[in-house]
């Protein structure tokens, strides 16, 4: 038995690793490697933010992670824990109220009656919707629903949540306003984030850490720690300069590409 | 704020949040609650009121060029016959007893074909198996089983229902496997997210978001059965027993064509009524979901 276990430490609670993962769609001269050996630890209460071009594989990694899809090679471990999703769209049920689509994932947890009807209510108030829990999603705005859906990713508990360019059809007001709630959410609890983005200066302002990807395959070009104090503002000096670092970083691997 | 109670949650700047929510709220679509019942059922009623007023003056006209003079009624003699005919017991008697068979074919067809369609779409086998054989079944035209019908079950009301639940649960089930094929991916992806498996994906997301196809599948399946029906009273006639298909086979043997004209148009107001049913129960769903085009 001379098995050689190179392999860490199996990964704690609510940390997410990627260890040498690929993934190709299709096969043959068709196949397109969305994600090309990318390598990424994430640990526990942490908040990354991946950033990229389009097309590089950001989405893809995050449906690996959630187990909505199985990686071509490589190892993907969310440690265990219980992984929330949120989307660019809202994705709610539409034949249920906002305090419905909340209610559903507590139930889904095996919740009891009185306790989801609670739990609830307490989660509209933590996005700042009380009284519009009776609404259907259609008639909220778009930044409403989009706090349904952040509420209802609250409700599953999870240990990691999966953020795929949630406030990127909002308009500017609105996402900053989100901003401000996700980082108070956060705050308040251990949870771990892998949030995507192609805003740099979001991702500058919501992050830990920022882990910037190549475009087609993707992989992992650089990694910029967020040394920022928190609160922070999207628009203040340190989050503009290093955003600029990031960008110019980003810029020059689009014209490797180009080339 | 010194001295001030603490605000419920700690904001870095209090009651900002609170008014953009506000502000977000009033971006919000707005429901259109203020038209009145009334006044949307005078919308969805003149038009249909417009319609019959040209179908009555088009068959005046008619009867006025003299065309077939001696048989074809006008709208007068057909008006006056309807209503002695509604005097009488015997359209009464008649009306309830096709209703009855449309409600218990119709029902039948209904969990007939919801679990059918359930089974199929949910046992992938099977779906190969049988579901293009559902999709010929409702290209059938139902008249065809009659035969088949008469030898299995004899002049008897068994053969109607028969043939009502050929015609009809195919439509249902239809309905129904297309609502589960169609349901949104990323709601299903949502559902998985949340923990939902199985059972419980069916119950919570699936099925309510095949609501609106499993609707149109019932609406589809309707007048498949009341054409069933329709085509099954007039070919099953059993003795002392009657229905609207077996008045007009008497009016045909009559040559009563004020009487037969008059059934026609019994059968046509019955058969839109249920249809407007459907198309209620169709418009609440999409007015719950935000489908409405104004919206």
């Amino acid at each position: 038995m001379t098995v050689t276990k190179t392999r860490a430490a199996p990964p704690s609670q609510g940390s997410v690793r990627l260890t040498g993962v690929s993934k190709v769609f299709g096969r043959g001269s068709s196949a397109v490697r969305a994600l090309d050996n990318v390598s990424l630890e994430v640990p526990p209460g942490e908040f990354t933010c991946l950033i990229g071009a389009s097309g590089c594989g950001k989405s893809t990694l995050l449906s690996l992670v959630a187990g909505l899809e199985q990686p071509t090679s490589g190892e993907v471990s969310a440690g265990g824990g219980h992984v929330a999703f949120m989307f660019q769209e809202p994705a709610l049920f539409p034949w249920l109220t906002a305090a419905g689509n909340v209610e559903l994932a507590l139930r889904a947890r095996g919740l009891g009656k009185a306790e989801c009807r609670q739990r609830t209510k307490e989660l509209l108030d933590t996005v700042h919707l009380t009284g519009f829990g009776q609404k259907r999603p259609h008639q909220l705005s778009g930044g409403m629903r989009q706090r349904v859906a952040l509420a209802r990713a609250l409700a599953q508990d999870a240990d990691v949540l999966l953020m795929d360019e949630p406030f990127g059809a909002l308009d500017a007001m609105t996402r900053d306003v989100l901003h401000d709630e996700l980082d108070r959410i956060c705050a308040g609890r251990q949870l771990t984030v892998l949030f995507v983005t192609h805003n740099v200066r979001e991702a500058v302002r919501l992050g830990d850490r920022v882990v910037v990807l190549s475009s087609r395959p993707g992989r992992v070009i650089a990694e910029y720690g967020v040394p920022i104090e928190r609160p922070r503002r999207i628009d203040s000096a340190p989050v503009a300069e290093l955003a600029a670092q990031v960008t110019d970083r980003l810029r020059e691997e689009m014209g490797r590409d180009a080339r | 704020m010194p001295g001030n109670m603490p605000p419920p949650v700690d904001n870095s700047v209090p009651g900002y949040v609170e008014k953009l929510t506000w502000l977000e709220s009033l971006e919000a679509p707005s429901e259109q609650r203020s038209r009145r019942l009334a006044a949307r059922a005078w919308g969805g009623l003149w038009p249909i009121g417009l319609a019959v007023l040209i179908v009555l003056a088009v068959w005046q006209l008619i009867h006025l060029s003299g065309w077939k003079k001696a048989i074809f009624p006008g709208p007068g003699a057909t008006a006056s016959n309807l209503w002695h005919q509604l005097q009488t017991g015997l359209l009464w008697q008649a009306i309830a007893t096709t209703a009855q068979r449309a409600i218990i074919g119709f029902t039948l067809a209904v969990l007939i074909g919801a679990v059918v369609g359930a089974l199929v779409s949910r046992i992938r086998p099977l779906r190969a198996a049988v579901g293009s054989l559902i999709t010929g079944l409702q290209t059938l035209p139902s008249i065809a089983w009659f035969p088949f019908a008469i030898i299995l079950f004899g002049i008897t009301t068994q053969a109607i229902l028969f043939v009502i639940i050929l015609g009809a649960a195919p439509s249902v089930a239809n309905g129904l496997i297309s609502g589960v094929d169609y349901t949104p991916p990323l709601l299903l992806k949502a559902g998985k997210m949340m923990g939902l498996r199985r059972l419980s994906l069916y119950r919570y997301l699936i099925l309510p978001a095949s609501l609106p196809a499993f609707v149109a599948g019932l609406k589809q399946g309707w007048a498949f059965a009341w054409r069933s029906l329709m085509a099954g009273e007039l070919l099953v006639i059993i003795a002392n027993h009657p229905s609207l298909g077996v008045l007009l086979s008497t009016d045909q043997d009559q040559a009563d064509m004020s009487s037969a004209t008059a059934i026609i148009i019994v059968i046509l107001i019955l058969g839109i009524l249920v249809h407007a049913l459907f198309s209620l129960a169709d418009g609440a769903i999409r007015r719950r979901w935000g489908l409405t085009g104004s919206g």
